[in-house]
């Protein structure tokens, strides 16, 4: 509780509630429709976004949903107009972006006093008033239109053709759920940095994929334990001075490791007990 | 399970039960072609898939079977021609079509359980930002208890063999109430009675003046529950009644020709 008399922490905490709610529930998306390397490919790519914005002085969130829009074009166009397939594609738009991103942000680093680390991993500890305002509306946003679409994603994600033929507008729907996914890396980008938020967006979902069999219950699961794991990652990063950002991804990746070794789905321990039954 | 049947005819219910004219109530095709990298995967197709019948597709391995469903659907483009239903384009009217994609399309882990997988069947009808109507729930009841899937309405379909999964399927496409099924290779990897449920429902469907429409590769006895054939291989070879179409001359075309 100590802790909780600095204004910073209670920042960060609530920050790190709402990166895991929000990631959790939107990166289940991305994991049952196999796209995990295309939220890997999009929270690369708003780098150069955010150095853009911090050089002309917009809003930095605001830049980095652009530079996230402009990329999933690019991979979208690349793939549909070339013979290169989607995942070549994503590999070639991502990490260009990124190398322009981590070129401009070393450029104006000094002059700005900002460090490129804390883009790259997080700096949760650090952040404005303005920020938890940012975020919060940011996840809001992206939680409602998940709330009111959650019955035709769900069909889209489980069985596109089928939606398709069922007469839902599944392009509309592909779009929203990369604004979400846009809006969901933006958000977490000062918690977690645009490398490890891959990690928040699978890995909770993925663990509570192991546990239950329904897609919301996946997302509530999911949530619980990213939310979880968010406030323990913050505590041991404040009393052993870890960098937040990787110790919130090795708390969730020890709540995986937990779920995976006891799962009846999994094939390790969960076995063992079927069997000795 | 005596019961059912009423509710089921409830379930189906057309606004008419006799169309006006007949004629519109078919799928018209005309010339219809496709390719695929340039190269012809369907070429002239011209036929009728008429209302009460129950249609088969047959042809061999890579004719063009699910290719010419899919045309139909609006879900490869067509190089050329038609298709017709009810005077209008189907790609137009596609809220009154139910598809059942081949199994092996559908990712079996996706996390989610036969009641969430048949209600999807009711997600265009229940239209955007509402809930699904208690209405809307009977009638997936109906439909699970008719493919006598009910008590296994909580179980994720993961766990499920590979004619149960059919059986979901086909419990959702009824639950879409279209006036149009389309089934792509309903028929692999199931057991005995599910083929059994299939054809009752087919049955059942086509007395009611509904469009069935099945891919099938097997010319197996079960050929002798269809009314009517298409008969594939890249082009059609030859179409209508089932005795009309079942000749040596046109499966030697179909099965026998490069």
């Amino acid at each position: 509780m100590e802790p909780l008399q600095y204004g910073f922490m209670q920042r960060s905490l609530i920050v790190a509630v709402l990166i895991g709610l929000l990631c959790a529930v939107v990166g289940t998306y991305l994991m049952v429709q196999r796209l995990a390397l295309l939220g890997d490919a999009i929270s690369h790519s708003v780098l150069p976004g955010l150095a853009i914005a911090f050089i002309i002085g917009a809003n930095i969130f605001l830049g980095a949903f652009i530079a996230a829009m402009v990329s999933t074009v690019a991979i979208a166009v690349i793939k549909n107009r070339s013979p290169i397939k989607e995942d070549a594609a994503m590999g070639i738009v991502f990490s260009g972006f990124f190398a322009l991103g981590v070129t401009l942000i070393t450029g104006i680093q000094k002059a700005n006093k900002i460090d490129l680390n804390h883009f790259l991993f997080g700096n949760i500890l650090g952040v404005t008033p303005n920020e938890v305002r940012d975020t919060a509306i940011l996840a809001a946003v992206a939680l409602i239109i998940v709330f009111l679409l959650y019955k035709e994603l769900l069909f889209y994600t489980f069985d596109p053709v089928g939606a398709q033929v069922a007469g839902l507008p599944v392009n509309q729907l592909n779009i929203s759920l990369m604004l979400l996914i846009s809006l969901t890396i933006v958000a977490s980008m000062k918690a977690v940095g645009v490398i490890l938020v891959l990690s928040m967006l699978i890995t909770p979902g993925a663990t509570a994929y192991l546990l239950v069999n329904r897609l919301h219950q996946v997302m509530i699961l999911g949530a619980a334990i990213a939310i979880i794991s968010s406030i323990v990652g913050i505590y041991l990063s404040y009393f052993y001075n870890l960098p937040s950002g990787p110790a919130i991804v090795l708390v969730v990746c020890t709540a995986f490791v937990l779920a995976f070794l006891f799962s009846p789905k999994s094939r390790v321990l969960g076995a063992l007990v079927k069997h000795g039954r | 399970m005596q019961n059912t049947s009423p509710k089921f005819g409830l379930l189906l219910k057309t606004p008419q039960r006799m169309p006006i004219n007949r004629e519109f109530r078919d799928i018209h095709i005309s010339h219809l072609g496709v390719q695929y990298h340039r190269q012809d995967a369907l070429q002239d197709i011209t036929c009728t898939i008429k209302a009460g019948r129950l249609t088969g597709i047959f042809g061999p391995n890579g004719a063009g079977k699910s290719t010419l469903i899919k045309a139909i659907l609006g879900l490869v483009p067509m190089s050329m021609g038609s298709v017709l239903y009810d005077g209008r384009p189907l790609v137009d009217q596609l809220e009154k079509v139910a598809y059942v994609p081949q199994r092996s399309q559908i990712d079996w882990n996706y996390p989610a359980t036969v009641w969430d997988v048949v209600m999807t069947g009711r997600v265009k009808k229940t239209g955007w930002l509402r809930s699904f109507s208690s209405m809307s729930r009977q009638i997936a009841m109906t439909a699970l208890e008719r493919v006598e899937m009910l008590k296994y309405t909580d179980r994720p379909i993961g766990e499920l063999s590979g004619g149960q999964q059919q059986r979901v399927f086909l419990a959702r496409a009824l639950t879409q109430e279209p006036e149009i099924f389309c089934f792509d290779e309903p028929f692999v990897g199931i057991d005995h009675k599910t083929q059994g449920v299939l054809f009752n429902i087919f049955q059942e469907l086509t007395d009611r003046g509904k469009i069935v429409l099945v891919v099938n590769h097997d010319l197996g006895q079960s050929i002798n529950h269809f009314d009517d054939l298409i008969l594939l291989n890249c082009q059609l070879i030859a179409s209508g009644p089932r005795l009309h179409v079942l000749t040596e001359t046109n499966l030697q075309r179909a099965y026998f020709t490069i």
